[in-house]
């Protein structure tokens, strides 16, 4: 399907398309119904009403504090997350080359823990995991870098650091007292719980500059799962690309484990899932984005609701949600 | 020496510290179809990726249209000058019209990623390699000879006045090896300059304007074929003793080994 206007032009796949649509009222459908329901039910029409601060007391408190935050810093975070698995697996042509198996995520929980340790504030374990994430990464891209960064060298490299690094997490969590541990191991879940506006803005600037920035690369980067002499051959200056690429991809996953702690599985999941749903050739970072989105969004929605009152950290929800669902994908595949 | 749009000069070509070849100079005659042909690691892969700029030479330099090729913006090479890599990754999932479609990147910008103008090149390229029905047909399900073709399409897409092919022919059969040269013979003759590193001999012989034979790192030997190839050349080269007998269907000069022992005439 193709889209011109005088000298502009797209081209679409319709599949996608839809794809992406669906998912977009997937994501909505899933945040009103996390905004609106719980202990106290907020009617649909009174959301509105109470997030321009014309409802009552109690649904403003609900919505505008409690409830919105939380689902935005999902929504955005997911979306984070996606993006970033989607830019990883794409360079390294592989579903486990995600921030989560080569150690970035590994990395910023490293650097949350100490925070958690040291007696951080909430925005010091913030600082803690975007740095942890960032020097890992960039300790992998030096380690792994040969007159260039092949796709499996980084791999490689990636998962001894996450070995590594998660061993030091363990030593660390046990040389703590019983309270910073038991604080950093709930961090280590990932949880979304009391998240508030001062969560979600971060994110939200993050992707606003880091997303065009992901736009402009995903097409060179297509060309790139090609081979480096394909892409070459096609004028693409193959290194650079990588390295804006990878910066993006470690900036998304550093933020995202900022605001909501190591949440496994979105980053690996959210491309697989896409992919196999829009049936585009590779991963698309567009609809891993939409697809992380809803995937922590709807993790979080079942984490509190399904065994009201307890509530669970969605870290746990999304690898129980994302898993089953991919394994029933995979299972499809081999037909 | 006749025009020459793309020439190397004084190259000293390495990988890391392996050096491969030194002070080579060469020129791709406009308008010919010119192979390299010479034994394992003799560097004739290296020569082909030097002059796609694949390689940076470690002295020396590549000559575009008369500029130095690494000056020119790197998507502007792309539209005058395309190489098919010796392998290439399919994509997961592809159809065959999208990965054809990938050869219109140098032409495309960010607001224009399909123009009427890419559109036409892309059925031309899929109608020139003979691969137009198979245009929704996924890449990885296709046979050897089919994906070549593909990607021989997706080359074409690029409307290159230069094409660069590194080994086109290894993974296939006899009849799509031929497939795939005859192809490039038809490319050459609709006016393309062809440059393709070949394995074997008598194709090189039968297809080839312009040979460039060599051996450890140096050209031995350049020209047309029918004056170049000579046993002793083919001695000198490849260490074979040989008989060179005209080439019964094109007349080209065709290789035939010596036998190592006095084949047997009753047979058991």
């Amino acid at each position: 399907m193709n889209v011109r206007l005088g000298p502009y032009s797209v081209r679409l796949a319709p599949r996608a398309l839809l794809a992406g649509v669906a998912l977009l009222l997937a994501g909505c459908l899933v945040a009103v119904a996390a905004i609106s329901t719980g202990e106290f039910t907020v009617p649909v029409p009174d959301i509105i009403t109470a997030l321009f601060g014309q409802g009552t007391p109690v649904a403003e408190l609900i919505v505008s504090k409690l409830r919105a935050p939380r689902v935005v810093t999902g929504l955005l975070v997911g979306a984070a997350f996606g993006m970033s698995g989607a830019i990883f697996q794409s360079l390294t042509r592989n579903p486990l080359g995600s921030p989560d198996f080569i150690g970035f995520t590994a990395g910023a929980s490293t650097g949350g823990i100490i925070a958690v340790v040291a007696g951080g504030s909430a925005m010091t374990i913030a600082g803690g995991a975007l740095a942890g994430c960032v020097i890992t990464a960039a300790l992998v891209y030096a380690l792994a870098f040969r007159g260039g960064v092949q796709g499996y060298r980084l791999v490689l490299v990636g998962i001894g650091a996450n070995a590594l690094l998660l061993a030091v997490n363990s030593y660390l969590l046990t040389r703590a007292n019983i309270n910073d541990a038991a604080t950093a191991g709930a961090w280590l879940t990932g949880s979304l719980s009391g998240r508030g506006w001062d969560h979600a803005i971060p994110v939200a600037i993050a992707l606003a500059v880091l997303v065009p920035v992901c736009l402009y690369v995903a097409r060179p980067m297509r060309m790139i799962e090609m081979g480096d002499d394909a892409a070459k051959a096609m004028g693409i200056r193959v290194e650079p690309v990588r390295a804006v690429a990878i910066a993006a991809g470690v900036l998304l996953s550093g933020v995202a484990t900022a605001a909501a702690g190591p949440v496994i599985f979105v980053a690996l999941a959210a491309p697989q899932l896409a992919r196999r749903l829009t049936r585009s050739p590779g991963v698309t970072i567009g609809a891993s984005a939409l697809m992380g989105a809803v995937l922590l969004t709807g993790a979080d929605l079942a984490a509190q609701r399904l065994l009201a009152p307890t509530q669970l950290p969605v870290g746990v929800l999304t690898a129980a949600i994302g898993g089953t669902y991919l394994a029933l994908l995979l299972r499809k595949d081999r037909h | 020496m006749p025009d020459a749009r793309l020439s190397g000069t004084g190259l000293t070509l390495a990988y890391d510290q392996r050096v491969v070849a030194t002070d080579l100079s060469v020129a791709i005659p406009d308008e010919s179809f010119t192979v390299i042909i010479g034994p394992n690691a003799c560097g004739k892969s290296t020569l082909l990726r030097a002059l796609a700029r694949m390689l940076k030479p470690k002295t020396g330099v590549v000559h575009l249209d008369g500029s130095v090729i690494t000056s020119l913006p790197s998507k502007e090479v792309a539209r005058r000058l395309g190489l098919l890599p010796q392998s290439s990754i399919v994509p997961d999932g592809i159809t065959v019209a999208d990965l054809v479609a990938r050869g219109r990147y140098p032409h495309q910008r960010l607001m224009r990623q399909w123009s009427r103008a890419d559109e036409a090149a892309v059925a031309e390229a899929m109608r020139a390699t003979d691969v137009a029905e198979l245009a929704d047909r996924i890449v990885d399900e296709l046979s050897g000879g089919q994906r070549q073709r593909v990607w021989l399409a997706m080359a074409l897409a690029q409307e290159t006045p230069i094409l660069l092919l590194d080994e086109p022919t290894t993974f296939l059969d006899i009849s799509h090896q031929i497939e795939v040269l005859d192809l490039c013979a038809d490319l050459h003759e609709a006016g393309r300059t062809m440059v393709a590193v070949l394995h074997d001999l008598n194709q090189a012989c039968r297809y080839a304007t312009h040979l460039i034979v060599m051996r450890a790192g140096t050209i031995v030997a350049e020209g047309d074929p029918a004056e170049i190839v000579t046993p002793e050349l083919v001695r000198e080269v490849f260490d074979l003793r040989c008989e060179i007998i005209p080439d019964p269907q094109s007349g080209t000069p065709l290789i035939v080994p010596e036998a190592r022992r006095r084949v047997s005439t009753a047979s058991a």
